[in-house]
């Protein structure tokens, strides 16, 4: 009896022991993100019922909602950077795929330049990129110069002037700073992948392109539900980029303004409307949530 | 099969091939170029009038000493620097403490409530900064610390994401010098600083290359709350002379190429720590 008891004391006071180290190894990080991640997206939802400007706040119940589908800046806000999503994600994920497996490829000379220079515009701060990309496509930049001198196009381009090219141009940044960054996701996924299969699948006379599409993707899909997802993340916050190339207008006539550009001028531009603009923000999280589960039931559904 | 593969008579070349050998070599040589274009054009611009470079001047110029001049008289370059590199250097140290800790703490004193909790902290992953910054700028402000530094610092270090990495790291974390350390009568913070740090330096010093680039680009949360010329980072500094009515592009590349080349010395110094901080996160 006495044994048993000493037993099951010194088991509690292990217990003990080890639940409290465990809290005190995460409480500064439970701490910093309850305070500052947590909290403030609770805030944000109830900030959300109301309206005004400033400090001046009402109680709007859902008066912001309905305010969103009349606003016009809101409704290009959305249109864009859904735009920005749908096209952009599928191109830079197929081409990040394709150099992955170029690279991927056996007794490659210079792989490691190739890869160190594909990889290089990770390197650089959205808002310097953001600034190169908008002095090499003004008006009679040096792209529209190439251009013309290849003769792909007869006269100049209005990159930053034309809403549809000022899409295009946003679409061209994005993709060239963030190529790199999937692609090497894909590398080291595909140099994980045991080339036997690769081997056999040839020597069975299946075509390269059908080694790529029935092979290659689906092996590496848990890797491009991955960088999907974070691609969708991105795309929905985009803001250094349209911020920089547009002087902070989101133009030519808000053809390129983003949700979270919308937000930031609402903010932090004009007198602030702290209730409405968190209401946008909330539309961010929501799509992100919904397409995010999407990407997932997608990938599972298939597998 | 695992003989054909092994068997050197078969040219195991042509496995999961694409292209040909030369069209790879060109598609390859197209992408690098294009990925290498834009920095090579700013080292380029750098030497040109503003003038030229919206002109599309590719070659060099002679310009550069006069935006390298005009560039230390609009902008107090010691103190931009000092800003950029206290905030990101703070930042870094302050996330790498407070992530590896959580990352260890939840990997090695697992219970029901604690990974709770981490799945809690899982899915902030997903919650966008646009919906935080409004909640961080009014507390910002009721604390008094609208342009500060400490300000930019609060929000930073709690980062799911690189806790995540930390205990994704940890896993690989041998637990037979954690029970030999127990036996030895050390205390769990000194198993911890003394035993897993050391062992696990380059899991730190891949964390360090991440965070300090994501910390030294970062621009958006110092934006809002940066006002003053004494606090902004450099970043905050090439933003608004490129945003400039008339920008005088020349030197506003001085400012890129400074602001780049911290990036730019530690990715090539600490190249493979870059990519394994990276995919840290997908093992």
């Amino acid at each position: 009896m006495a044994h048993a008891k000493t037993g099951g004391a010194r088991t509690r006071g292990l217990k003990r022991y080890y639940d409290v180290n465990g809290w005190l190894f995460i409480a500064p990080a439970i701490g910093l993100i309850g305070l500052f991640l947590i909290y403030p997206i609770f805030r944000s939802l109830y900030l959300s019922f109301f309206s005004g400007r400033g400090m001046m706040m009402k109680f709007a119940g859902f008066g912001n909602i309905t305010r969103l589908s009349g606003d016009p800046v809101f409704l290009k806000a959305l249109t864009n950077t859904t735009i920005f999503f749908v096209v952009q994600v599928p191109i830079m994920i197929v081409l990040a795929l394709m150099l992955a497996s170029l690279l991927n490829t056996d007794r490659l000379k210079f792989a490691g330049v190739f890869r160190t220079a594909i990889f290089l515009p990770c390197v650089a701060s959205l808002v310097a990129y953001s600034i190169l990309f908008k002095s090499m496509f003004s008006i009679d930049g040096i792209i529209n110069q190439a251009l013309l001198a290849v003769g792909i196009i007869g006269s100049p381009i209005g990159w930053l002037t034309e809403p549809f090219w000022a899409k295009v141009l946003v679409i061209l940044a994005i993709t060239w700073r963030w190529t790199g960054y999937n692609m090497i996701f894909y590398l080291a996924a595909l140099q994980n992948i045991d080339r036997s299969i690769y081997e056999a699948a040839r020597i069975d006379g299946v075509p390269a392109w059908a080694r790529f599409v029935h092979l290659t993707i689906p092996m590496l899909k848990p890797v491009i539900l991955f960088t999907t997802i974070i691609s969708t993340i991105g795309t929905f916050q985009l803001f250094d980029e349209v911020y920089n190339l547009t002087e902070g207008k989101g133009g030519p006539a808000d053809a390129t303004i983003t949700l979270s550009l919308y937000i930031y001028n609402l903010t932090f531009r004009y007198m602030p409307s702290f209730g409405y603009a968190a209401t946008i923000s909330y539309v961010i999280v929501v799509m992100v949530a919904v397409l995010s589960f999407l990407q997932f039931y997608v990938a599972r559904e298939r597998s | 099969m695992t003989a054909v593969s092994a068997n050197p008579a078969v040219p195991a070349s042509r496995a999961g091939r694409v292209l040909p050998r030369a069209a790879t070599y060109v598609a390859l040589s197209v992408a690098a170029f294009v990925s290498v274009f834009p920095f090579i054009w700013m080292m380029i611009s750098s030497t040109n009038t503003s003038i030229d470079i919206i002109k599309g001047k590719a070659t060099f110029g002679s310009a550069f000493s006069t935006n390298v001049a005009n560039f230390f008289a609009q902008v107090d370059v010691p103190l931009v620097f000092w800003n950029s590199a206290k905030v990101a250097i703070l930042a870094t140290l302050l996330t790498i403490a407070v992530s590896s800790l959580a990352g260890y703490g939840f990997e090695m004193f697992r219970s029901r409530m604690r990974d709770r909790i981490y799945s809690l902290v899982l899915l902030t992953l997903m919650v966008p900064f646009a919906a935080l910054m409004i909640p961080l700028f009014m507390m910002m402000g009721k604390a008094g610390l609208i342009n500060t530094h400490i300000a930019i610092l609060l929000p930073t270090v709690a980062s799911a994401f690189i806790i995540f990495y930390f205990r994704q790291a940890t896993k690989a974390f041998p637990t037979e010098l954690r029970d030999a350390a127990k036996v030895d009568g050390l205390k769990e913070w000194q198993i911890f600083l003394y035993i897993y740090v050391p062992v696990m330096r380059s899991t730190y010093a891949a964390a360090f290359v991440i965070v300090f680039m994501m910390n030294w680009n970062n621009y958006l949360w110092p934006l809002i709350v940066l006002q003053s010329n004494d606090t902004k980072t450099i970043t905050l500094v090439v933003s608004s002379l490129a945003s400039a009515y008339y920008p005088d592009f020349g030197v506003v590349m001085i400012g890129t190429i400074l602001a780049t080349l911290p990036t730019l010395l530690v990715f090539f110094v600490m190249q493979r720590q870059f990519v394994a901080g990276m995919l840290g996160s997908v093992k």
